[in-house]
């Protein structure tokens, strides 16, 4: 691999953490005015704008490091369904509150493990990034950790309820922990880490919760969804692009809002 | 749970605030929340966005045994006449030192 190759693949490495943070923010703020309570409104928003924080560092970085002086705001309303490098778990529509707390266990538990250890990442902002993540995705997992407990040992409707979530989540869960090319590239430079190592300890924790909470592990599903960060996603994916992107893409050259 | 409204059937709760260390935790409002866990959680997400806050206290509304604006008359203004219970109504001898 040539140096402009590896710069590239850490660049995609990157956008694909920014990405992931970017389009999760975008499903939470979806929430607002929907969720149980206006308190879950609030919890949820908070959430999305912590993720939103974590996207436009990372995006920035990712500007930087492909060498095309994107800006985050380039890279978050100006490239095209394929240019997107997140996992499918966190495009999926909204589904219901369970549904929810379900991808938030999941995708929290994988965020606290990643970010603890890109707290050691080669590259300063990714490191600092981490470090200041590691913090917010602990209280993510912590408010998953807790609904999906009193969901799970809850009523036998929330149990049922919250049981069938697990199992729609459970198809995306694989594709955290799949190493793509980048991933790779990333750990092997010091900068990322291998999602396949994550696994153990984010499935651990995960199961911690469902036990606490009187649920099952879904079975490994027959399919597994997979291509995210090649940027090959899902349908619903498109009409969360538009409806993110079409102000700004209406009025490109706008200067104030 | 009552569906047709969650909004009654989750309980109130009070939350108290406190800005730093040596301070008292202060009433900031109030929030619902199934239990106590997830009214601290919900307290931190509402009342402490801006850093407002180094320590949170929640308790249940019901817990709370307020004074009755109807017994504020027979409550209050009776301490409104003892001046003697204030330092400043007592002369201080001038030959006390440290007082």
């Amino acid at each position: 691999m040539t140096a402009t190759e590896l710069d590239s693949q850490i660049a995609h490495y990157v956008l694909g953490l920014g990405d992931d943070a970017l389009i999760y923010a975008q499903r939470l703020g979806e929430w607002i005015s929907r969720a149980p309570q206006i308190e879950e409104d609030m919890a949820l928003g908070n959430i999305g704008l912590d993720l939103l924080g974590q996207a436009r560092a990372l995006l920035t970085h990712a500007g930087e490091l492909d060498g095309t002086g994107r800006d985050e705001d380039q890279l978050a309303y100006f490239r095209d369904e394929r240019e997107f490098r997140n996992v499918h778990l966190v495009e999926q529509a909204r589904g219901d509150f369970g549904d929810e707390m379900a991808r938030l266990l999941w995708f929290s538990a994988y965020a606290g493990e990643l970010y603890a250890r890109l707290v050691d990442s080669a590259d300063e902002v990714v490191a600092g990034v981490a470090l200041k993540a590691v913090k917010e995705v602990a209280y993510h997992r912590d408010h998953a950790r807790h609904w999906v407990v009193r969901l799970g040992d809850g009523t036998e409707v929330s149990r049922e309820r919250m049981q069938a979530a697990l199992e729609r989540v459970m198809p995306f869960v694989d594709e955290l922990f799949t190493d793509a090319a980048a991933d790779v590239a990333a750990a092997e430079s010091g900068v990322g880490v291998r999602p396949s190592e994550l696994r153990v300890a984010a499935t651990t924790f995960v199961t911690t919760v469902l036990e606490e909470a009187t649920l099952q592990m879904p079975e490994e599903p027959k399919r597994h969804a997979r291509g995210g960060r090649d940027g090959i996603h899902s349908q619903v994916m498109g009409y969360l692009l538009a409806e993110m992107q079409h102000i700004s893409r209406s009025h490109p050259d706008a200067s104030a809002w | 749970m009552n569906a047709a409204s969650p909004e009654r059937s989750w309980p109130l709760w009070e939350v108290f605030v406190r800005g730093k260390r040596g301070l008292s935790h202060v009433h900031a409002g109030s929030l619902h929340a199934p239990d106590a866990e997830m009214a601290l959680r919900n307290a931190r997400d509402l009342y402490t966005r801006r850093q407002e806050g180094v320590s949170l206290w929640v308790v249940k509304a019901d817990d709370i045994t307020a004074s009755s604006p109807d017994e504020r008359e027979s409550f209050f203004d009776p301490a409104g006449d003892k001046i003697y219970r204030h330092p400043t109504f007592y002369d201080v001898p001038d030959d006390v030192e440290y007082l």
